[in-house]
């Protein structure tokens, strides 16, 4: 209570560097210029638009989960909307074929991670579940879910293909010279970060995280908002559903994508700088941790590194970069 | 109160501990908080520490336990010179802190909580029987009525105070350190604090006290040492001061009166806020009015029912009844309250009023965004100015794109206020507004609740602090059980009254 920091004279230079905000950039860049000396393919516009492409849907994904994060949320189910949505775009579009299928199939694929998101947020804020265990229940339901829409959407054995150009086109356009979900990505991102840093339900979001008490006490529905940072997430899974179907273009059936998409987006909110307990973060930390993830994979194939260790890069990174965060939070006492 | 008397084991194994300070000092970031302190207490005695927020009194009371270790100068227990580099090597010393925010485990009883550490085992197997019968010995001796088995988190907070007094002395301390001990209690529980603090100096244990009540400071202890930014002022007999010159110590300046004057009671102006039978959780079917320009105290102990009302009035909890600001009722939600004109700074500024990792800025604005924003775009030009005006009316100085955390807790209040000055047009409802506020920021605040009122707005206040009640309200409504037990205006506006009222015959009151 006593801590006489109103009348600082000159705070020491160690204490004025915002120390947090650099924490994703300074080995993002060191990694960035490491791997542009160490392999010359590193740099080229090639691997870059190459990395970018890939990480596409999962900074989608990754963006909106940071508002739900923020907000004092967290979503676990991402993964499991992700390959649900991908599902039913890619039945709708076999069984009702042409352009007709080709719009339903976004369209329902799209709203339908909405819907999950609405009711994880339903679930999580009316009747109270802890999120955690909320998404982590919704995310076996969807799962199964997901089983039975493949089923019917598969004829006979094999996967669900939508190799149509009417559909791939969404992944192979190329404006500019950059692909669409590379474009789709940064809009989303765009529009996202700006909606947390400058529109009231941002600031909303980070004081529903920050002290949901306080926030409700001043008038902030808090219910609400933290219902739509879960329904921006499903929607979100939803779009990366869609655009990374078009990519591949068969639908992903293995429940091991879905949980791989999940950690790695929990990964990349962490490595960014954004606190797991709600309150503080921001989109573009968020996309530097993911795109330091996909880095970091990307050189270890680049210098031909046994792909085993990219695993236990990452976990090392992790636990440094929370390290780091609850070391600068006691410095800050 | 009846005679306290504590257990044999502690007041004959004490040990007459005389701590030391010499030449003591200590910096954080290269900026000094402590110069050059030289203290002694002595055995026996209640000493306090007073000063305002920022003065430097927790970090001595954190140095002497062990929590920080000073940068010069020396700390001496019984002559020998000590280094303590950890709390628990100060209670090996005999020195316990009962700290502000208590450091219990809310799952655990009380009675493992009082042991916690040191639990009687054999093999490693908890004696419950035995905890149980040595924490009913110690209970009983020192007139705490704590049931043992009850878990600590369901206790009240004068309750887990007590659980933590109780720990203090069953690990053999000798001197016990109270940072505001009595900030959460009310009336009868402060009352009982201070005897089994005179109690605990009788048996020769040493108090160290830490408290922004002066009249407590002057009652109970026996040396007083003033400190201001960082460094002594003066160590005197209690006897030889009085709240004025405690206060002029403590600022520098004489600070006139602690009230600033009442303006008149309005008694023909408008009713703003009419309450008839309301009932919510801890509410019991209240009626009240407040008029315009009309300072209206709630009093009572706490959990008598308070903070309840305040909370159904705002709509922050589901209500019967009905609530009326200038004839119109008023909606059962926070958004519909703050439309109509009413605004709440709640009891606890930390859990209930600021988002502490948020800028100062965007606290000030924080229900008020909508005023600062076109549409859903925050303008961050007009946030600011905004939120400057109104924190040069509350007299916060300072770069208020700091972390709200970093500002000491009167400024903090003020903060709250800083809030409230936007939204407010009707009602302002203020709920412990000097908690843990020191003196300076206390008269500012008690300005600023005057001056709404001024203004012709309602105001509520709620205190745990008889004085003050009496200090700021032209009438005082008197809650036990979450009923109104009493209505004082005028003469009646004594100490006395509000506690008779407050302790009244419970029989009267009926269930709760």
């Amino acid at each position: 209570m006593s801590t006489p920091v109103q009348t600082q004279p000159t705070p020491t230079l160690a204490r004025r560097i915002p120390w947090r905000s650099l924490a994703i950039v300074v080995p993002f860049l060191a990694v960035f210029i490491a791997l542009s000396v160490g392999s010359p393919a590193f740099l080229s516009f090639q691997n870059v638009g190459n990395v970018l492409d890939r990480q596409s849907g999962i900074l989608i994904v990754a963006a909106a989960s940071t508002l739900v994060i923020i907000a004092g949320g967290i979503d676990l189910s991402i993964g499991a909307t992700y390959m649900f949505t991908a599902v039913i775009c890619g039945t709708l579009i076999v069984k009702v074929g042409g352009v007709p299928g080709v719009i339903l199939g976004i369209t329902v694929g799209v709203l339908a991670g909405l819907l999950v998101g609405i009711v994880n947020g339903l679930i999580s804020t009316y009747l109270k579940v802890n999120p955690l265990i909320a998404t982590l229940a919704m995310s076996f339901i969807i799962l199964g879910a997901t089983k039975l829409v493949s089923q019917f959407g598969k004829q006979g054995v094999g996967q669900i293909r939508v190799d149509f150009p009417e559909f791939r086109w969404l992944a192979t356009t190329k404006p500019l010279g950059v692909s669409l979900p590379t474009w789709i990505a940064f809009v989303v991102l765009v529009i996202l970060g700006v909606v947390l840093w400058r529109t009231t339900f941002g600031r909303y979001v980070y004081a529903a995280g920050g002290n949901s008490e306080a926030a409700r006490l001043a008038g902030i529905r808090v219910g609400f908002v933290r219902i739509s940072t879960f329904a921006l997430a499903g929607l979100a899974a939803g779009m990366a559903g869609v655009i990374d179907l078009a990519r591949t273009p068969s639908v992903p059936e293995n429940d091991a994508i879905a949980t791989t998409l999940t950690f790695t987006v929990l990964a990349g909110i962490v490595v960014g700088g954004t606190s797991i307990l709600g309150g503080e973060g921001a989109i573009w930390r968020t996309v530097l941790g993911i795109l330091f993830i996909a880095m970091l994979y990307n050189g270890f194939t680049l210098l031909r590194i046994d792909p085993l260790f990219q695993g236990i890069a990452l976990g090392v990174i992790i636990l440094l970069a929370v390290g780091f965060d609850a070391w600068s939070k006691l410095r800050r006492r | 109160m009846g005679r306290l008397i504590l257990p044999d084991s502690v007041v004959t194994g004490t040990p007459q501990l005389l701590v030391e300070l010499r030449g003591v000092g200590k910096s954080f970031g290269g900026i000094p908080v402590l110069t050059d302190i030289d203290l002694r207490l002595e055995p026996g005695s209640v000493h306090a520490l007073v000063g305002e927020n920022g003065a430097g009194k927790s970090t001595l009371s954190k140095i002497i336990a062990g929590l920080y270790t000073s940068d010069t100068g020396e700390l001496l227990v019984n002559g020998e010179e000590q280094r303590f580099t950890s709390p628990r090597e100060a209670l090996d010393r005999g020195i316990a802190t009962i700290a502000q925010e208590l450091a219990l485990v809310p799952a655990l009883s009380v009675a493992e909580n009082v042991f916690l550490g040191r639990e009687p085992r054999t093999l490693g197997w908890i004696g419950r029987r035995t905890l149980r019968s040595e924490f009913l010995d110690l209970a009983r001796q020192t007139g705490f009525d704590l049931d043992p088995d009850v878990p600590v988190g369901s206790l009240r907070t004068a309750d887990q105070q007590k659980v933590e007094i109780l720990r203090a002395l069953a690990r053999g301390a000798s001197l016990i350190i109270m940072d505001e001990p009595t900030a959460a209690l009310a009336g009868h529980d402060t009352q009982l604090l201070h005897d089994v603090v005179r109690q605990l100096a009788a048996s020769g244990h040493t108090v160290l006290l830490i408290s922004h009540y002066l009249g407590e400071v002057l009652e109970l202890c026996d040396t007083v040492t003033i400190l201001r930014d960082g460094r002594l002022i003066r160590t005197a007999p209690a006897a030889d001061e009085t709240e004025a010159t405690l206060i002029e110590g403590m600022l520098g300046r004489t600070l006139g009166s602690v009230f600033p004057e009442k303006p008149a009671a309005p008694t023909d102006a408008r009713e703003v806020l009419v309450v008839r039978d309301l009932v919510a959780p801890g509410v019991n079917g209240v009626s009240l009015t407040i008029r315009a320009g009309e300072i209206v105290g709630l009093a009572g102990l706490v959990g008598a029912g308070r903070s309840e009302i305040a909370h159904a009035i705002f709509g922050a909890v589901p209500r019967t009844g009905t609530v009326e600001i200038d004839g119109a009722a008023c909606g059962t939600s926070i958004p519909a309250a703050l439309d109509s004109g009413i605004f709440l700074i709640p009891e606890s500024r930390k859990e209930q009023g600021l988002v502490l990792g948020r800028p100062i800025r965007q606290n000030v604005t924080l229900s008020n965004l909508a005023q600062v924003a076109a549409g859903n775009w925050v303008s961050p030009a007009r946030e600011r100015r905004a939120a400057r005006d109104m924190l040069e009316r509350v007299t916060v100085a300072g770069d208020d794109r700091r972390d709200v955390s970093a500002l000491s807790g009167g400024n903090q209040q003020k903060v709250l206020f800083a809030r409230a000055l936007q939204r407010t047009r009707k009602l302002l409802i203020a709920d412990e507004p000097t908690r843990g506020v020191d003196v300076g920021s206390r008269r500012a605040i008690y300005d600023l609740i005057v001056e709404q009122a001024a203004q012709g707005i309602g105001v509520l206040v709620i205190s745990s602090d008889v004085e003050e009640v009496l200090g700021l309200a032209h009438r005082i409504l008197v809650i036990r059980g979450g009923r109104v037990v009493a209505e004082l205006t005028g003469d009646d506006l004594t100490e006395e009254k509000v506690i008779t009222a407050a302790f009244a015959d419970p029989i009267t009151s009926g269930s709760i």
